[in-house]
């Protein structure tokens, strides 16, 4: 039997471990906020409880020694011998943050203990009562040079009902050596007749003698199970144990050496289980939920009968099938789409994982700033695809941030302004149409609108006195580098702005956008597709080739005379849209495709933009929309600038997709050059 | 080779045990919580049953007084996966009706050995 691998179970270890501190983080803000739900301090413990079990079986001592702590800390509170406060709800998020770090540490394959974790370590030690500073279980071994051990074994009759075996006790002695039955007898509590005995009862008793020299402990282990389901004395063999007990040095030397030895190998075990932590770490995976399987199974099932009638047909087909052909292939095209529906599906998880984040951060900001916050969360249930939520936090983070900061006032304020002292601050997603539209909403001031004009004006970026509307007025601060004289707070100073934001947005193929009013408060609204699998495209023709152009990109398409284009210094090419001198870029030359037109009125120019930068892509030919499922051409062949991806056209053929941000780089500097 | 339960709410512990007994020829079968594989066990027989002690829905222990309830596990091993800190659970474990108990953290070795000083 060769050594089992772990280190496969270390991702599924360390995904579980969050989630359980997810739990932990949840059900401490419950009780924080008054819930005296005992079932929230049962969650608490279980979740440490597994963690720490994990962190050893997987060889974490560092997070296993801390969490251990932690234990049994809660333990004292499981028990209620400790009473919950607000210090200890604290010490234990602490605890929480702690332990997510020292996670994130184990799996990137670094220790995960650092003086931090230490310290925290020490302050929760302090506070468990009675603490045994964690006996390591070592206790001192009996020395045990004896010649063998007389054992009297009596067995209640309870014993086989437990699942025991005398049998089995008998075959581990005979293991430690030679097992001699003295005496066997039957109890007095055994009925005087055959038909009276019940056969789950046991009443026998066994005299037996170990021989050798065999360590009292070793004999100890056999029966370790039995505590209480028989009576035992074992008694060392008269005679030589006193002799034994004059030299215990031998018998106290092979105990000392085990650990040593014992701890020796664990050492390159660990540091294999970095590496593969490490190679993990990118690759993730995801928990489905077996109703989402169940209907893909059921959708597959509806497949197969649809084929099997279709091929019945294709078999003896005659033109009076006609209409039933038909009817079979709507019925195809009906299972593919539910089956495409189900499958996408499977990657879809809830916002909530998200929107649990939320009551703790809102919790440390008012602290820090004095505030007082009612978090309102709806629709934690809505799907999104997990590409997009894992991307989706961090701007939401900073939104959040940025309107209990700016957004919110201090309870004097909003007393003076008739409100209440706690403001309101609501997460809400739902579906719309084929977005998921998240909302932040506060019932706070409202943009600020001379600070805001007044910043733009110092950027540069409005000129003084210029007339704004609202509109223009929220869009400035998502303006590259604007950022308003509120951010000198430690929160948001962390080089994050708007612009940011709204980029990470846009990277997921939505958009962002604010709406306020003063003394009201201000709703950021976010749209988000429902997945970043398949795209709407535009099917554009350059040569024998195809490519596909992202349907959200396009502003327009249009047919330029050879005379709108202008020919710049170093080589570049621009025509002039809406008043603006755009950058004219040839798809067939970028991509070096053959047999394509290059005369630009023979063919047609499509203005793309990313970002506010717009390019014209000069095509021979507008083919159609199609929705497009992309596929990564990095894992089949390599990364191709300018290209996003491929899809397979309906014709069976491969299509290129337009990496719009990639390509209007590209356009601007070929302007620039 | 036995037929084996394997009930814990950690993936991967159970994962690590599931597969350590599957590698060594067992036949195993997994479940979440105590309620699950009373479900499981219902439907099946076992030679040996490994249970985890915390766990939600129903634990180990409450687990194992409902096994011992039923006339197919009165006289089937049942080990709980025990962590050493908690040496009264292992007694209330015993009190209702588990064979013994596998201390945690127990590397794929030590698991195999138990499982066959149990098994014979």
């Amino acid at each position: 039997m060769g050594a089992v691998d772990l280190t496969q179970f270390h991702k599924t270890f360390f995904e579980e471990s969050l989630e359980g501190l997810d739990a932990m983080e949840t059900a401490l803000l419950a009780l924080d906020s008054g819930s005296t739900d005992h079932e929230l301090v049962h969650t608490i413990f279980r979740a440490a409880h597994s963690i720490k079990g994990g962190a050893a079986t997987f060889g974490f001592a560092d997070v296993a020694a801390f969490t251990h702590v932690a234990e049994s800390l809660l333990e004292e509170v499981r028990s209620e011998r400790r009473a919950v406060d607000g210090a200890l709800i604290d010490l234990l998020l602490r605890s929480v943050d702690c332990l997510r770090a020292m996670l994130a540490r184990s799996s990137s394959g670094q220790p995960a203990a650092d003086a931090g974790s230490e310290t925290l370590r020490g302050e929760l030690l302090r506070l468990v009562s009675g603490e045994a500073a964690a006996a390591p279980g070592a206790a001192a071994p009996q020395a045990a040079a004896v010649d063998g051990w007389d054992i009297r074994f009596v067995a209640l009759p309870h014993l086989l009902q437990t699942g025991n075996d005398p049998l089995r006790l008998f075959r581990e002695l005979e293991q430690l050596g030679r097992l001699e039955v003295r005496r066997a007898f039957v109890l007095d509590s055994a009925p005087a007749r055959l038909a009276e005995l019940d056969p789950s009862q046991c009443h026998l008793g066994w005299e037996l003698r170990l021989h050798g020299a065999i360590a009292r402990g070793d004999v100890d282990a056999v029966f370790d199970w039995l505590d209480g389901d028989c009576e035992l004395a074992i008694e060392a063999l008269s005679g030589q144990a006193r002799a034994a007990a004059a030299q215990p040095a031998p018998a106290a030397a092979p105990p000392a050496v085990a650990p040593a030895s014992a701890t020796a190998p664990a050492a390159p075990p660990a540091r294999e289980a970095t590496a593969s932590a490490t190679a993990s770490a990118e690759a993730s995976s995801i928990r489905v939920g077996i109703d989402k399987v169940d209907a893909l199974i059921n959708m597959m099932g509806e497949l197969v009968i649809t084929q099997s009638m279709l091929s019945d047909i294709g078999e003896h087909f005659d033109f009076t099938k006609l209409e039933r052909l038909r009817e079979g292939l709507a019925q195809l095209e009906r299972n593919t789409r539910e089956l495409q529906e189900s499958v996408m599906r499977i990657r879809m998880l809830p916002i909530g994982s998200v929107f649990n984040r939320f009551p703790r951060l809102v919790r440390d900001l008012e602290r820090k700033l004095g505030k007082q916050v009612r978090l309102e969360l709806h629709g934690e249930h809505t799907e999104l695809d997990k590409t997009v939520l894992e991307k989706i936090g961090d701007p939401l983070v900073h939104l959040v941030r940025n309107a209990i900061d700016h957004g919110l006032e201090t309870p004097e304020k909003r007393r003076a302004a008739g409100k209440p002292d706690a403001g309101t601050l609501t997460l809400d997603a739902h579906h719309e149409g084929g977005n998921i539209i998240v909302r932040i909403s506060d019932d706070g001031a409202g943009l600020n609108r001379a600070a805001i004009v007044g910043k733009a004006v110092e950027r540069g970026l409005v000129q003084p006195g210029q007339q704004l509307s609202d509109e223009e007025v929220a869009e400035l601060i998502f303006a590259p580098g604007f950022s308003t004289a509120a951010q000198a707070t430690d929160l948001s100073g962390r080089g994050v702005g708007m612009d940011v934001v709204r980029r990470n947005v846009r990277d997921l193929g939505g958009s962002v956008g604010v709406k306020s009013e003063a003394g009201k408060g201000s709703v950021f609204t976010i749209a988000l597709p429902l997945t970043l699998a398949i795209i709407d495209g535009l099917v554009t023709a350059v040569g024998e080739e195809r490519y596909i152009v992202p349907l959200t990109s396009i502003v327009e398409s249009l047919r330029l005379g050879a005379e709108a284009v202008r020919r710049i210094a170093g080589g570049g090419e621009v025509f002039q849209f809406r008043g603006d001198y755009l950058p004219l870029m040839r798809l067939h030359r970028a991509f070096a495709c053959a047999g394509a037109i290059t005369e630009v009125e023979r063919g047609i120019v499509v203005v793309i933009e990313d970002d506010g930068r717009r390019v014209g892509l000069l095509v021979d030919d507008l083919l159609g929309q199609q929705q497009a499922v992309i596929k990564s051409l990095e894992k089949h062949y390599q990364r191709v600038q300018g290209v996003s991806g491929a899809t397979i056209l309906s014709d069976g053929s491969v299509a290129l997709i337009v990496d719009v941000g990639g390509v209007v780089r590209l356009g601007q500097r070929s302007k620039a050059a | 080779m036995a037929k084996i339960l394997a009930v814990d709410d950690s993936v991967s512990m159970r994962g690590m045990v599931a597969f350590t007994l599957r590698g060594a020829g067992h036949e195993v079968a997994e479940a979440e919580n105590g309620q699950l594989a009373l479900d499981v066990a219902r439907g099946s027989s076992f030679d040996l049953v490994l249970a985890d002690v915390n766990m939600p829905v129903m634990d180990g222990i409450a687990m194992v007084r409902e096994l011992r309830a039923m006339d197919a596990y009165k006289g089937v091993p049942i080990l709980m996966l025990t962590t050493e800190s908690h040496t009264e659970k292992k007694m209330e474990g015993k009190a209702a009706g588990a064979t013994g108990w596998l201390v945690k953290p127990f590397d794929p070795e030590q698991l195999l050995a138990t499982v066959k000083r149990v098994l014979g």
